[in-house]
């Protein structure tokens, strides 16, 4: 067929899907984690639902959705934070590197290090700066002795862009930095302990622009390591820190894609919708 | 996500300015087809005087485009539609500038003590061209691709007629040597019609990106 035969050949009405399945590409090859059929409840109330996604390695996916679509329930999914929520019921299977993270014998503390969480709030503990990075590793027993702490701070400060705003002030508590620095701190402190997946919930929601380009440049530097699940409500953020976006809508998962086709060419009406602000 | 009222506003406003600009320019070429046949002499130059208009307009869209991109930063239909805006804002206002081209052409024939001047029958070549303008335009205006994709078939016909004034053109000048300028710009006619056709083309393949945010090109 010519070029000319192909193009006039087409389906020549490309409507938008509109079913509650979801759309786009939610699995890679060789991923991170897993999640199959999964869902949420508080009490009766169904928050999640069905939901099937992987998380590749070294990849930025961000996840957006109006309020109350369920960002935050199924990020806390993926390290069991759930867990800690009366009345809140996960089912469904997720998988870290192949391992049911629900498995009996998986203990929830060196899971959440290994898939650890950065709030939207800073939340430095009420310690020095150095006891903030610190902690982590010494319950873990990732250090010997004390040289090697102080290396695992000094390379955790480094990797989130700190280290020189604070190595003259190690002792000082972290709850005395700006917002910004703060908030960097949370991510040293999630990156002591070795995670290979780092959540973050709305990290720069209360930060200022440069503050939140800082923490930006961060989270593309931290996908050479570690793979990365970030929630926003900010489609530019999102467009500009994510590989790949997954949209949710009243529990469902609607569409999954690369982040540069979402934002040009969305397949999903209700995508569609929100991301150009003429939702319902 | 809040709702962005100001923002859809200002896409509404833009779509309106530019069904103003696609009134505008569709005028000119049935304008521009006229007088081919009829050398009005004040139609003639009515179309070069007016074609100011177009340009202003087609400024003063790319600057409400611009403004739009960066006030609101848009993204998915939105953003494809800017995009389309801004490249087919473009195309307009070359088929403006073609219009103007025909009549000035047929200033210099119309002037023409040519015996020959009158020889050359491109009606055909102007109603398929109109139809292929049209057919963007609507196709445009209501973000049809179907449509647009039919016009790739009347550009076909309009090549081949362009063809064959050439071959009439050639045959003219060496029948009657005596004026080649007048066979010339006759020829050029033909040139200007096939380029109207092709920038309808152009707007086509724009409309089909809009729609379905598949770039698609036929040449
Ligand atoms: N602890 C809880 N108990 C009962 N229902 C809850 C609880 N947490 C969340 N929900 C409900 O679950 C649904 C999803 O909430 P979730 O916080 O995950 O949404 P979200 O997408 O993160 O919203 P936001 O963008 O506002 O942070 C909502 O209907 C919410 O009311
Ligand atoms: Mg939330």
């Amino acid at each position: 067929m010519s070029g000319k035969e192909e193009i006039l050949s087409e389906v020549t009405t490309k409507a938008l899907h509109k079913e509650r399945e979801t759309v786009g590409s939610p699995f890679v090859e060789n991923p991170r984690m897993t999640c199959r059929e999964v869902n949420v409840y508080y009490g009766d109330k169904k928050a999640i639902n069905n939901v099937n996604i992987d998380i590749a390695r070294n990849e930025v996916i961000a996840m957006i959705g109006p309020s109350g679509c369920g960002k935050s329930t199924f990020l806390r999914c993926l390290n069991r934070m759930n867990d800690t929520i009366e009345g809140c019921r996960v089912t469904g299977d997720l998988r870290l590197d192949g391992m049911d993270i629900h498995d009996k014998n998986v203990d929830v503390v060196p899971l959440r290090a290994r898939v650890g969480m950065v709030f939207q709030k800073p939340n430095p503990f009420p310690k020095s700066i150095f006891d903030n990075v610190a902690y982590g590793p010494k319950i873990h027993g990732l250090a010997q002795n004390k040289a090697e702490l102080d290396e695992i701070v000094e390379r955790s400060l480094k990797k989130a862009g700190l280290w020189d705003e604070v190595k003259d002030r190690l002792t000082q508590p972290g709850t005395g930095l700006s917002g910004g620095q703060q908030q960097r701190l949370c991510i040293a402190r999630a990156i002591a302990v070795s995670p290979e997946v780092i959540l973050m919930d709305e990290p720069c929601s209360a930060l200022d622009p440069i503050a939140t380009a800082r923490i930006e440049e961060l989270i593309a530097e931290l996908r050479q390591h570690y793979s990365i699940v970030i929630v926003t409500h900010s489609m530019q953020q999102a467009a500009r820190v994510s590989q790949r976006t997954a949209y949710f809508h009243l529990g469902d998962l609607i569409e999954v894609g690369m982040t540069d086709r979402v934002f040009t060419n969305p397949r999903h009406q209700l995508t569609e919708d929100y991301i150009t602000g003429r939702f319902g | 996500m809040p709702v962005h009222h100001t923002f859809h506003n200002e896409l509404e406003k833009l779509n309106q300015k530019l069904l103003t600009m696609v009134a505008m320019v569709e005028d000119r070429v049935r304008k521009a087809v006229t007088v081919i046949e009829t050398h009005d002499e004040e139609l003639v130059k009515s179309i070069i005087r007016s074609d100011y208009q177009i340009d202003d307009m087609e400024v003063e869209i790319e600057e409400d485009c611009l403004k739009i991109m960066a006030l609101h930063q848009p993204v998915a239909s939105d953003l494809r539609f800017l995009i389309t805006v801004i490249k087919v804002n473009n195309e307009i206002e070359r088929i403006g500038d073609m219009a103007v081209n025909i009549a000035k052409r047929v200033d210099v024939i119309s002037q023409s003590t040519s015996v020959m001047k009158g020889a050359f029958d491109y009606s055909e070549m102007s109603e398929h061209v109109i139809t292929m303008l049209k057919m963007s335009l609507d196709a445009l205006v209501h973000r049809d691709a179907a449509m647009a994709r039919q016009i790739f078939l009347i550009e076909d016909k309009v090549n081949t007629l362009r063809n064959q004034a050439y071959d009439a053109v050639v045959k003219m000048l060496s029948l009657y040597p005596e004026h080649p300028g007048c066979m010339i710009n006759n020829y050029l006619l033909a040139r200007h019609l096939e380029r109207i056709a092709d920038r309808a083309t152009n707007i086509a393949e724009e409309v089909i990106y809009l729609v379905e945010g598949e770039i698609v090109r036929l040449r």
